[in-house]
């Protein structure tokens, strides 16, 4: 090892998003040594830019909610590959979980009566789907995200969590015995490289929605946590399930939240026309996100597009009024004027399905363990958890459910501190990394700055966003995304022969972003193999050459091998703990 | 269009420079700051600034623009360039790390100091602690704040006293908590913000008002505060 500085620690956390702090939070709280690493101050993280809420059957805005009809509405918006004990933990422990946030501080919007203010949602509804559209989830105006961030983070200064911010995680250092025991990072201010140790490693990295050219995801969401795992030869779960919000601003890509649907918008095509009655006659604007962006493109294909181009539709929110918009969707209403130059007041919002989150991940279980598949059988990992979008637990199957993932990660960022903090108090034993185990999750950070002559960062990742754009966007189709495959194929060897030309220490956001093009491309090439092998359609993944759901093959997670670059199936749990199993159906709204 | 942006490196220059550099604008297309310096790091990566949503609710990118702090990635090229030219600065008063990057340092150390996070001793029950819509209401305008410093660094009362004036944001957040009917330990809120310096300082200048991205009003809430420890003292 050649000396680097050593920082130990009985749990390290990756990632200061809402899953990051809140497994850190935990572990603070209960004494342990925890450290939060990540790459931004934390209030810089993703989730503040989570907009319309977390949804939750907390019997706010009907007392006689159920978290098992919150079950229901997500196993089938999974298209029936969530898996089912996880999303009976989550919809179960989720009014805990949400209600834990409040009493930290989180400014919740009010009903009259004082509780929690709870909007519709896209797939939502009461009874088992029997019982027409709910109102579950919870909003902080339309600034849920932010509100929630804050909190967390003000959580754990009040916890005196130790925060190691913009530190950047570079790989995974794993002992002779397969353990992972920590974590190489860069002190990003001094350039300094240290081994971070620690008893338990938290990957809370979040998504990866860099790999599209259009995107709601901040530049952060690069997938590191995705790419150290598949570096370290980690299977990563159903990754070719990437979710297309609806409403993205055309041409700028920032998220217009579900909500604005939720408090009565709609979408329209050139002609005005309310289309969303005809691809869903019952919930409309309010299906699976899948089914909105489908019928949106489906518009947009067949001529119906609005604009010069007829590339884009119309979401129409100026018939709730001037009040409903300034009170429960502000921040919209700034958006739309930055970014569209329209005001929602007077005029409709151009938008167009964008690419907007990653339901596979890293495989984990309800603690937060991180999974492999060794000879098609489950194997924990030992020493390495993950939770939040990095993780793939999974609840969200196919396709997610609007406002579920800020309760994915409050609920399982919590669950994963639990379960570190039992073990630690067990006690954790194993063998300190040698020289040659640190040598070795140094390799690709020395390759980096020893290469003089080599490919170019931003040409690389203009390259990579278009191909992943055209070839796996919201439709696809076999050929297509074999000729993506095959340019993918091309750029891995010149994604590993980057060179950056300024390698002085102090800042250097060039060394950065280099590393995180990399993991975009484990993320990307992950992507590609997974979509062209999972010959079906079913949630947000949906082919031309396939589409029909085919339960009888792919009823099942895939699981996507690094070093083979192959696909394995792996079994969807069907089997709840205290409710009976939701068999699958065919998916309608 | 001619963009001249601060340049420091502290490993090779011994003081820092304006640097200018030439950019060709797409036609038709009223870009972002943070696009325009997207555009030249492409061109030099050696440029480092921070950058995350792109979408002004991250806090990541404030800069100075033509004299003005503010947001890049929300700041329209038009609305600040100056006889064609668009002049970008680290924020001002804090020390600079590298280009535009600066060392926040002092302004989460003041934000810290306000102790930010509810005080709520009295058991809560199994549910939430309950508010009205009008008590609720009293934290808009205070909780939408991002943590960028544009107040702070604009502030000459912080440029003077950064470590004993909490600052525009970090008062803006102290009045958050003593606003919010949750809290219950207003009395020692107040107690550690009574002295000459932490909240008096505030002259009234409003230059934070004038450059806040999310459109609030720190003076107005240092009035409150500031009547809120007279009366307490009468």
């Amino acid at each position: 090892m050649t000396g680097l500085r050593k920082l130990s620690f009985d749990a390290v956390v990756i990632g200061g998003g809402g899953a990051g702090m809140r497994a850190s939070l935990q572990m603070a709280q209960s004494g342990f040594k925890t450290a939060c690493l990540t790459k931004v101050f934390p209030t810089r993280s993703h989730t503040v830019s989570a907009q319309g809420g977390i949804t939750c059957a907390i019997a706010s805005a009907d007392p006689n909610d159920d978290w098992r009809w919150h079950m229901y509405d997500t196993v089938k918006g999974s298209d029936y590959i969530g898996d089912q004990d996880a999303i009976e933990y989550m919809c179960s422990v989720g009014p805990e979980a949400v209600f834990e946030l409040e009493h930290m501080g989180l400014p919740f919007s009010r009903f009259e009566n004082g509780r929690i203010y709870q909007r519709p949602f896209g797939g939502q509804s009461k009874d088992y789907g029997a019982g027409g559209q709910a109102a579950r989830t919870c909003a902080a105006a339309d600034r849920t995200g932010h509100a929630l961030l804050h909190t967390l983070y003000q959580a754990n200064l009040k916890n005196n969590t130790t925060f190691l911010n913009e530190w950047f995680a570079v790989d995974l250092v794993r002992n002779q015995d397969g353990v992972v025991v920590g974590v190489i990072a860069i002190e990003i201010e001094t350039g300094e490289v240290v081994f971070v140790e620690s008893k338990a490693t938290v990957l809370a990295t979040g998504g990866a929605g860099r790999i599209y050219a259009s995107t709601t995801n901040a530049h952060i969401n690069t997938g590191d946590g995705i790419g150290m795992a598949l570096r370290a030869g980690y299977a990563v779960q159903d990754i070719e399930m990437w979710q297309f919000h609806p409403t993205g601003i055309y041409g700028a890509g920032t998220l217009v939240t579900e909500g604005c649907r939720g408090e009565g918008g709609y979408l329209i095509n050139k002609d005005g026309e309310r289309f969303m009655e005809r691809y869903a006659p019952n919930a409309k604007d309010l299906a699976g996100r899948d089914v909105v962006a489908r019928s949106m493109m489906t518009e947009i294909l067949e001529g119906r597009g609005c604009g010069e181009n007829g590339d884009h539709v119309y979401l129409k929110l100026d018939h709730l009024g001037k009040d409903i918009l300034h009170s429960r969707l502000p921040g919209i209403t700034e958006l739309s004027k930055t970014f569209a130059h329209v005001d929602p007041v007077n005029a409709p919002i151009p938008v167009v399905p964008t690419c907007h989150y990653m339901m596979g991940g890293i495989p984990t279980n309800v603690n937060g363990q991180a999974i492999t598949q060794i000879k098609g059988k489950d194997q924990v990992i030992p020493g390495l958890y993950a939770c939040g979008e990095a993780a793939c637990v999974s609840v969200h199957g196919a396709n997610r459910l609007g406002g579920n993932s800020l309760l994915d990660l409050v609920v399982f960022g919590r669950a994963a501190g639990i379960f570190i903090e039992e073990q630690l108090q067990q006690g954790i034993d194993y063998r300190l990394a040698s020289e040659d185990d640190v040598d070795r999750a140094m390799g690709r950070l020395n390759a980096l700055d020893s290469n003089d002559n080599g490919e170019d960062t931003a040409v690389l990742k203009r390259e990579l966003q278009t191909c992943m754009q055209n070839y796996f966007g919201v439709f696809r189709d076999g050929e297509y995304m074999k000729k993506g495959r095959d340019e993918l194929n091309t750029m891995r060897d010149r994604v590993a022969n980057i060179a950056i030309s300024d390698k002085s220490k102090a800042f250097n956001t060039a060394r950065m972003e280099a590393l995180e093009l990399q993991n975009l491309f484990e993320v990307a090439e992950a992507t590609a193999i997974a979509a062209d092998e999972r010959t079906e359609s079913r949630g947000a993944h949906s082919r031309n050459d396939y589409p029909e759901r085919d339960d009888k093959n792919w009823l099942c997670h895939s699981m996507y091998h690094p070093e083979t670059k192959k696909l394995t199936k792996r079994d969807v749990n069907f089997k709840p703990k205290t409710v009976d199993t939701f068999e699958p159906k065919v998916r309608t709204y | 269009m001619l963009v001249s942006v601060y340049r420091y490196n502290p490993e090779t220059d011994r003081e820092p420079y304006m640097q200018d550099v030439e950019v060709s604008l797409p036609e038709g297309k009223d870009l972002m700051v943070l696009d325009v310096l997207n555009l030249i790091k492409e061109k030099d990566q050696s440029l480092s600034y921070r950058r995350s949503c792109r979408e002004g609710v991250c806090g990541s990118d404030g800069v100075n623009m033509n004299g003005k702090n503010g947001l890049a990635c929300i700041t329209p090229v038009s609305e600040v360039v100056s006889r064609g030219k668009l002049v970008v600065r680290p924020l001002p008063g804090l020390p600079v790390v590298r280009d535009l990057v600066v060392d926040m340092g002092v302004f989460y150390k003041q934000y810290q100091r306000i102790k930010p996070y509810l005080q709520n001793s009295t058991p809560a029950g199994g549910r939430e602690r309950l508010q009205s819509p009008e008590d609720r209401a009293k934290l808009d305008g205070l909780y939408e704040c991002i943590l960028c410093a544009c107040c702070s660094t604009s502030c000459p009362s912080f440029w003077w006293n950064p470590e004993k004036f909490v600052g525009p944001s970090g008062l803006l957040q102290a009045y958050r908590f003593l606003a919010d009917t949750r809290d219950e330990a207003t009395e020692e809120r107040l107690a550690d913000l009574d002295d000459p310096f932490s909240v008096f300082r505030c002259r009234g200048i409003m230059n934070c008002v004038s450059v806040c991205p999310k459109g609030l009003n720190p003076t107005k809430a240092i009035g409150h505060i500031r009547d809120m420890l007279l009366s307490r003292a009468t």
